[in-house]
């Protein structure tokens, strides 16, 4: 096969089939994890930003290992800790839970069968008799035949229990989710939305190693409900910065203002964050604008009062998620805003988000926000 | 909720074919009777020896085999095969074609040049052998391993590379991943990720023919070929597609590509029992399991099946056929992180389904080394011609990123449109919009 000289035979066209960034972009050009502001890039921020001791010990994690390193401590933190989906033996097919069956054992680290109803109507049911499941599914796209157990028995189960007590409080269900360039139809949806139609659940999107370590540990051990864990598959190997070695948590259902600002307040969560955070950077270098940047992280049951309050303080707001715009995250978001801080508001809030189609294979980047289209959100926003 | 329905729907349902009415009220249990006579098992011997049945100590359901693995037929009193040469040859250079274009694209994913491939090494004869049972008028759903099934089926190289290429002849329109093949004639479903949706859909389907043959007698009788791996088995849209497939006595032949790996799950992880074709029992399905190197065990039990499927109404059948994964599950796959390298290199070694039928072309006098290299070089010859002519073709209009969600653009969607559209023209610098044909025109 090595002997297949394609670039000789066929001569290579200007452009492959990457959706890559046109030559002349200035604003949609490949995101720099290496300086975006949203990574710790050194240990030295940590503590106080995750309110660690500052003996804290760090190691620099992508998002994947950042993962494996959460269940890591889960597993060795508590024997009711189990971890179990699809290909998850060898390490699962984005490396999450690498050397973990070695590591615990294949009782408590497991292969599922291709069954992703069964997989979380198993976590429902260990998660029931007192143990803490996280159930993996392969892709986001591959949940919905586990929409049933988790629309009608994971969220109704404490409801529908009532003074019995049992609840499911433990159980996780992770899943990698998003737009990586070339998923078309079955490998870039981002269902979050869908999963916060359902009281019950609690929803949430990490944008980073360190957030997804302290969010994870909370889902495991400090949530007593259902979780909904996705993670945004382009960041696996992308995203990398100093994560704490130790446990700790993040706490759900808060919010973060992660960049302070006074002239428009942008809302966004996952992977979109450093889209904004580069747009934001544009805009205020061009505009003069300044722009607070707030992380949903927890998608719902979620932080309404620190939105509130920072647009209350702006009196502009924008909500940017790459799922579909359509009864998005983005609507519930805008809604609440005109809602709580309306006298405050001195444009309408507007939503950048994904067009309501499917991802085709050639069209993502047209499909879901970039920095062009953030921008101008901002642009237009603030000369409303 | 079965009680409230239950009478509306027992008046309503009108049954097409004669099977069991299990549910009549004409069966009870009569004194003195030997045997069950609910409505649940109404032939079953009443024993006082409490046995249960232990599946490991049954006989395995054994795995029909036409040729060796020395392409010489096994059973020498049988009679010849009953295909034209000139047909089997075509199967084998069928497979030979998709064998040579795996090569090619997998090698191409490796250099950048499309986003994704997946191989069918090792399982070339499954759906070649079954696809040449089938006739032009009968519907596939297939999973995403079957390129020899386009193949068979007329798809040409050209089409293939558009697919791949996702360019302005692509079925799909630029919206689908690479090998997510379609095709309106013969009736090819486009392929779908998610495993196994296809298969209560293909019992849909093929309820809908027994209803049209039915309704116009005069059409000619057709199936529908389901086709799936042993992973997607363990997906709830199997054992619902099996059973409706059964109760509704549906003309469609399920084949199973039991090819020991899902991903990287091998069989032991997925499930316990005899393979798949056990399944197809339970549901009451008439069931075989063939060897799927041996393309003429394929092609006859498919050719079998298909005379079952459309006998007394209609029915469903199960095909289990057994081969290996040679190659890694795609191209976003390292199957080496999870089996040895020499597990795979004895399975390429000790038998596959091109090198078998090859072996039974040369012993017949149909086939030589010579035919073999001028084959393989006109294929490789056609192949990169289609793929260059494919990479240079323009991609379709960007329009096609809003089109075909709802037939007509809702009013919606055209705002959405139009927002582009001011978005590419004012930031003309951002975009990219060279390959699509007519640029931002094309929006």
């Amino acid at each position: 096969m090595a002997s297949l000289r394609l670039s000789r035979l066929i001569p290579r066209p200007r452009r492959g089939y990457s959706t890559a960034a046109s030559p002349s972009s200035r604003l949609n050009l490949p995101i720099d994890y290496k300086s975006t502001p949203l990574l710790h890039h050194t240990p030295s921020t940590l503590s106080d930003t995750l309110d660690l001791p500052s003996s804290t010990t760090s190691k620099s994690l992508n998002f994947y290992q950042a993962i494996n390193s959460a269940l890591r401590t889960a597993l060795s933190t508590s024997n009711k800790v189990m971890l179990f989906g699809e290909d998850v033996a060898f390490g699962g097919v984005f490396r999450c839970s690498m050397d973990l069956q070695t590591e615990f054992g294949s009782e408590r680290v497991f292969n599922t069968p291709l069954t992703e109803q069964g997989i979380v109507g198993f976590a429902i049911g260990a998660a029931a008799q007192g143990m803490k499941p996280v159930a993996e599914i392969q892709f986001a796209d591959y949940v919905f035949p586990a929409f049933d157990q988790i629309v009608n028995e994971a969220a109704k189960f404490r409801f529908r229990e009532g003074a019995t007590g049992v609840n499911i409080g433990g159980m996780v269900v992770r899943m990698p989710c998003g737009a990586v360039g070339h998923g078309a139809l079955y490998h870039s949806q981002s269902p979050e939305s869908l999963f916060a139609h359902v009281p019950g659940v609690q929803v949430v999107m990490p944008r980073s190693p360190s957030q997804a370590k302290g969010l994870l540990l909370s889902a495991i051990f400090e949530s007593k409900n259902p979780v909904i864990f996705m993670e945004p598959k382009v960041l696996y190997r992308a995203a990398v910065e100093h994560v704490p070695s130790e446990y700790y948590t993040i706490p759900l259902n808060t919010a973060e203002v992660v960049k302070p600002g006074n002239d428009i307040t942008v809302i966004s969560y996952g992977q979109p964050m450093y889209l904004c955070s580069a747009a934001i950077a544009a805009a205020e270098k061009a505009l003069g604008a300044s722009i607070e940047l707030i992380d949903l992280r927890t998608i719902y049951p979620w932080d309404r009062q620190t939105v509130l309050d920072s647009v209350k303080k702006t009196g502009r707001a924008i909500v940017v998620h790459e799922s579909m715009i359509n009864y998005g995250v983005g609507a519930e978001v805008a809604a609440t805003i005109q809602d709580g801080a309306f006298l405050r508001l001195e444009a309408p809030v507007k939503r950048v988000a994904g067009w309501s189609t499917h991802t085709g294979l050639l069209y993502e980047k047209f499909i879901i926000p970039d920095v062009a289209r953030i921008y101008d959100a901002i642009k237009q926003t603030l000369e409303y | 909720m079965l009680a409230l329905r239950s009478a509306r729907l027992l008046r309503a349902s009108q049954p097409l074919s004669k099977v069991p009415r299990r549910w009549s009220g004409s069966i009870s249990q009569r004194p003195g009777s030997d045997r069950v006579r609910f409505p649940g098992a109404i032939n079953s011997k009443f024993t006082t020896d409490m046995a249960f049945i232990n599946p490991s100590e049954m006989p395995n359901i054994p795995t029909y085999r036409v040729m060796d693995s020395d392409g010489v037929l096994v059973d020498k009193s049988r009679k010849s095969i009953d295909v034209p040469k000139e047909e089997i040859l075509s199967w084998y250079i069928n497979m030979l074609t998709v064998s040579v274009m795996d090569v090619i694209m997998f090698e191409a994913q490796r250099q950048g040049r499309l986003s994704f491939y997946m191989v069918s090494a090792g399982e070339e004869g499954i759906s070649v052998g079954s696809a040449a049972a089938l006739t032009p008028d009968d519907v596939v759903f297939a999973q995403y391993r079957e390129a020899g099934v386009f193949q068979q089926r007329g798809f040409t190289l050209k089409d293939f590379m558009s697919q791949l290429f996702a360019n302005r002849h692509d079925n799909s329109k630029g919206r689908n991943m690479p090998v997510h093949y379609g095709c309106n004639y013969p009736r090819t479903h486009t392929i779908s990720s998610p495993l196994a949706t296809q298969i209560p859909q293909a019992s849909g389907a093929a309820y809908a023919l027994k209803l049209e043959a039915l309704q116009s007698p005069d059409t000619p009788p057709r199936i529908v070929a389901c086709y799936f791996g042993e992973g997607a088995a363990s997906e709830g849209d199997f054992h619902a597609g099996l059973n409706i497939a059964a109760t509704r006595s549906c003309p469609v032949v399920f084949i199973c590509r039991n090819n020991g790996y899902a991903i990287s799950t091998p069989t032991l992880e997925q499930y316990r029992g005899d393979g798949i074709a056990s399944r197809g029992i339970g549901y009451g399905i008439d069931t075989i399991r063939v060897d799927g190197n041996d393309i003429f065990a394929v092609y006859e039990a498919m050719r079998e099946a298909r005379r079952l499927a459309l006998r007394d109404g209609g029915k469903p059948v199960l095909i289990e056929a057994m081969s290996y994964r040679v190659s890694h599950h795609s191209t976003s796959d390292d199957s080496f992180a999870y089996r040895a390298r020499v597990e795979v290199e004895d399975w390429k070694r000790r038998d596959n389904p091109i090198i078998r039928l090859r072996k039974w072309l040369e012993n017949e006098g149909h086939w030589n080394e010579d035919l073999e290299r001028d084959t393989r070089d006109q294929l490789r010859k056609s192949v990169l011609k289609e793929f260059g002519d494919a990479e240079r073709e323009k991609k379709p209009p960007l329009r096609e990123a809003f089109e075909g969600v709802y037939e007509e653009l809702t009013e919606e969607a055209e705002a959405q449109k139009k927002e582009l559209k001011r978005i590419l023209e004012t930031y003309p610098e951002e975009y990219d919009l060279h390959q699509f044909q007519d640029g931002v025109k094309g929006l």
